[in-house]
């Protein structure tokens, strides 16, 4: 039912890593720490600046793909990765996009489920990648019935 | 703090438990993630949903997780954290946050990590690959 997005992007977005939204992020998952939200202690660190949590790309712009029309209720998220090549430092711009990378269904317990891989990339001005996440998403049969009522 | 460098393959992390699951817990998160599903602060629209009441985002159980990490921060870098989401995470639920280290060389360190509930289920579980700087 979504198989024909498969392999399909986004456009790409311009993000900041916005020294007041990570303090706020880190607030929120309970994580304070100095490199976080310390401007000298990132000053001292080997990044000479402050840095993200790793689960902080949650919050960026990754563009729209203009085929996925996904209800925005009744999604299950089944499994989540990230994959970094060195973390993210506060005050640094990423372009950012997404990517159908696969979509599939499977019988379960409440019937046929689609199984819908996202994938997001962050990379710096010049392309090179920073770091992935992973998505994967499970639709239930009752949700993916509403989709095309 | 211990030394990193010292723990030993099948040895634990400290682990971490939090105070009990809050509502305001999880509209900071909404707040601060951008996730605004309404699953995860308004009762009427969780039980809308067939859930039992409202569910902490597991996004936050898993942002949570990754501050057993935070302060090795000058020896690594975290390459690679893979989650499955088990189970619900509901309110006035307390969360312990665990990592033991499954496999280490010179350059990388992988823990397994699991986040357990007050009645010792898993909510989640996956791994964290340490990249030695």
């Amino acid at each position: 039912m979504l198989t024909h997005c498969i392999g399909k992007r986004s456009s790409v977005v311009k993000n900041t890593v916005e020294r007041g939204a990570v303090k706020k992020f880190a607030e929120s998952i309970g994580d304070m720490h100095p490199i976080f939200v310390c401007e000298e202690t990132g000053k001292q660190s080997r990044y000479k600046n402050n840095i993200a949590p790793p689960t902080f790309p949650r919050v960026f712009d990754y563009g729209t793909i203009e085929e996925l029309n996904l209800p925005n209720k009744g999604l299950i998220h089944g499994e989540q990765t990230y994959h970094y090549e060195r973390p993210l430092i506060v005050g640094e711009e990423i372009r950012c996009y997404s990517e159908v990378t696969n979509y599939y269904e499977r019988k379960g317990k409440s019937g046929e489920m689609g199984f819908l891989l996202l994938k997001r990339y962050g990379e710096d001005l010049e392309g090179n990648l920073i770091f992935t996440e992973e998505q994967v998403v499970i639709i239930t049969e009752a949700v993916r019935k509403g989709m095309f009522v | 703090m211990n030394k990193l460098a010292d723990l030993q393959v099948g040895e634990s992390l400290q682990d971490v438990t939090l105070t009990p699951v809050s509502r305001l817990d999880l509209i900071k998160y909404a707040g601060a993630s951008g996730d605004y599903n309404p699953i995860h602060t308004i009762d009427e629209e969780a039980k809308k949903a067939g859930l039992p009441g409202i569910i902490a985002h597991g996004m936050w159980t898993m942002g949570n997780l990754a501050k057993l990490f935070t302060p090795y921060y000058e020896e690594t870098f975290i390459q690679d954290y893979n989650i499955r989401f088990k189970g619900m995470v509901r309110l006035n639920d307390v969360i312990t946050l665990n990592a033991i280290l499954d496999k280490s060389d010179n350059k990388k360190m992988d823990f397994k990590v699991n986040a357990t509930n007050q009645d010792g289920q898993e909510v989640i579980k996956g791994n964290v690959l340490l990249c030695k700087i």
